[in-house]
């Protein structure tokens, strides 16, 4: 038997690059399905919440100025780094309940999700932009922009594919995002973290919350410098209450489908997913000599 | 309002010699500047809640000098400013006017035209702003356009160059001479402290300053880096609480350049509360110098009120 002390992880927050504990200084207990404590989580509060919507905003329109061909690379280079990490994930994604196999499966379908999105970089403006056949002398173009900083509420479960199904085809438009990750398995979105920090995403594209969600909803909906909700990982149950504060500054609120089977790729991944969280701007301009 | 006699000033004598302004200024303490970091970290970490929160943004508001200093101002960028001054948020009429407009000479006759009746006051950089590197009598000619533009306050320079040399009784003469131009006129006097290097020099010049008749000092033009800081602003507080119980004269301060976000001003309030009182809480005797700082505090303001979280989006742009 070694007598090496234990070398124990503190998971910590993710904005803007960097990896702060909560500003409350708060933590919760994970719980593994035999109710033991594997760890402690930060229990983010409603001023980490602003800092990462912050954070967000400063790295958006850099990130959107890039283009899209190298969003793809890095998005790709994400999933190189969750591939190396893939025996970390699944230990963690194991403390949910899964078994070794399945918690395999998840991590392997995860990246390769990755890779699909990391492919649509440079493809997805031809396919949802357009020429519009209009009447008299002029080019009508309409191609996709991102919309903006997009927050996510993603699902309680799986905690690593939802959260990637969902990340993904935000930020590759180049919006940049303030994620929700499964409060009550939240190791996997810190995990998933490191892997971003390591794969040349620029600080502050995307930041990652764990912690009482219930708490931090109500000021991401009615935080008037949030674009866009995606509420695909909160289902329906107050989802009127999310809708109702976001209209007050005219944020979207992208509602969940009904149930989502996230093994599906015929559900759960879609290039219209990437336009959910783009606007559409047209031009005109003249034709001929 | 009659112009204060710094001459007869009981700290220097009636007639002013150089041998009695460097005992005057050798009489000051020496600065401990490990101490004054500490208290201004201390004093950060205060904790301000909801109800005084308010309290503070609406002063801070109140406090504010709006400034605009850059060689592209026109006409046009001082009305929209002076229209801001009056009225912060637009939507808003219980948001009060700010202390002051602060521009250039040039822009005094639009700003004074915009700013009638309204109770904001125009507040012009004069003397050779920002350097000061002017013969005396050009200083004097622009602090008496500004004035004669309709100026209610006058923000000069000192000499650093002067004040580095050694050259105190220069600096001291200078403002002496100012502060005779400016008659009935509210005179700041800024130290450009990210030009005099050590805590020792700006307490200095901070004695020097109020003993010559200033109304107010201020840190910085705001061209210098580093500008207004914390812990200088409680250097020059400091000084000013020895010379009102040296003299009975309570001078004004004005931190200026840098102050960006609600949160710093308020810990700036906590510093002027805990070294001076309450009697420097009003925009008689504290103002902020800022441009982009009426912004953030309207959104702070908002949210406290709302509970909802802000956007620049939703606030004017200048």
């Amino acid at each position: 038997m070694s007598s090496r002390v234990d070398v124990r992880k503190t998971y910590k927050l993710f904005i803007g690059g960097a990896f702060p504990r909560s500003e409350s200084g708060r933590s919760y207990p994970v719980v593994d399905s035999s109710g033991t404590v594997v760890a402690r989580a930060a229990a983010a509060s409603r001023k980490d919440l602003r800092d990462a919507m912050r954070a967000a905003r400063d790295a958006q329109a850099g990130w959107a100025s890039r283009t899209g061909y190298n969003r793809g690379q890095i998005l790709y280079r994400v999933a190189e780094m969750v591939e190396d990490r893939a025996d970390t994930f699944v230990d963690q994604l194991r403390v949910g309940g899964r078994s070794r196999a399945q918690a395999r499966r998840e991590v392997e379908r995860s990246v390769d999700r990755l890779v699909w999105y990391a492919g649509w970089g440079d493809k997805f403006v031809q396919v949802v932009g357009n020429m519009n056949p209009v009447q008299g002398d002029f080019f009508n173009i309409s191609t996709p922009e991102p919309t903006g900083v997009v927050g996510i509420v993603a699902p309680e479960e799986p905690a690593l594919l939802g959260l990637v199904s969902r990340v993904a085809p935000v930020i590759i438009s180049g919006n940049a995002a303030v994620v929700l990750a499964s409060e009550r398995l939240p190791l996997p979105a810190i995990t998933f973290g490191e892997a971003l920090a390591t794969a040349d995403v620029p600080a502050g594209v995307v930041n990652i919350l764990t912690g009482p969600k219930d708490r931090l909803i109500p000021y991401l909906a009615s935080h008037r410098d949030c674009n866009a909700i995606d509420a695909w990982g909160h289902g329906w149950e107050g989802l009127a209450e999310i809708e109702a504060a976001a209209a007050e500054s005219v944020t979207r609120v992208v509602r969940p489908p009904g149930r989502v089977d996230w093994n599906n790729d015929r559900v759960a991944q879609s290039p219209y997913m990437i336009a959910d969280f783009t606007e559409i701007k047209t031009v005109w301009h003249p034709k001929g000599l | 309002m009659s112009t204060p006699a710094p001459l007869t000033l009981p700290v220097l004598g009636t007639h002013v010699t150089p041998q009695a302004l460097n005992a005057y200024l050798e009489a000051t303490p020496p600065v401990d500047e490990v101490a004054v970091h500490e208290r201004v970290a201390s004093l950060a970490t205060r904790s301000i809640k909801r109800e005084s929160k308010l309290h503070a943004l609406e002063l801070a508001v109140r406090m504010t000098d709006l400034t605009t200093l850059e060689g592209k101002d026109t006409p046009g960028k001082v009305r929209q400013l002076a229209s801001k001054a009056r009225r912060p948020d637009p939507t808003d009429p219980s948001i009060p006017p700010v202390a002051a407009l602060c521009i250039y000479p040039a822009m005094v006759p639009v700003a004074a035209e915009a700013l009638r009746g309204s109770g904001v006051a125009v507040a012009a950089v004069a003397t050779y702003f920002p350097s000061g590197q002017a013969p005396l009598e050009v200083k004097l000619a622009d602090t008496r356009a500004a004035l004669a533009a309709g100026a209610d306050e006058i923000d000069m320079v000192i000499d650093r160059g002067a004040f580095l040399a050694g050259d105190y009784m220069k600096v001291y003469e200078e403002i002496v001479a100012v502060r005779e131009a400016c008659g009935s006129a509210h005179l700041k006097v800024i130290l450009e402290t990210g030009e005099l290097v050590t805590f020792d020099n700006v307490r200095k010049a901070s004695m020097l300053a109020m003993a010559a008749g200033a109304d107010f000092i201020k840190t910085s033009t705001g061209k210098v880096g580093p500008a207004a800081t914390r812990p200088v602003t409680l250097v020059m507080l400091e000084a000013i609480r020895d010379f009102a119980e040296l003299t009975g004269i309570g001078v004004g301060m004005k931190p200026a350049g840098g102050i960006r976000t609600a949160k710093d001003a308020i810990r700036y309030l906590v510093l002027v509360y805990e070294t001076l009182g309450t009697a420097w809480m009003t925009p008689d005797r504290f103002r902020f110098g800022a441009s982009s700082l009426l912004n953030d505090l309207l959104m702070q303001i908002r949210w406290v009120r709302t509970g909802a979280y802000q956007s620049p989006d939703y606030f004017t742009k200048d």
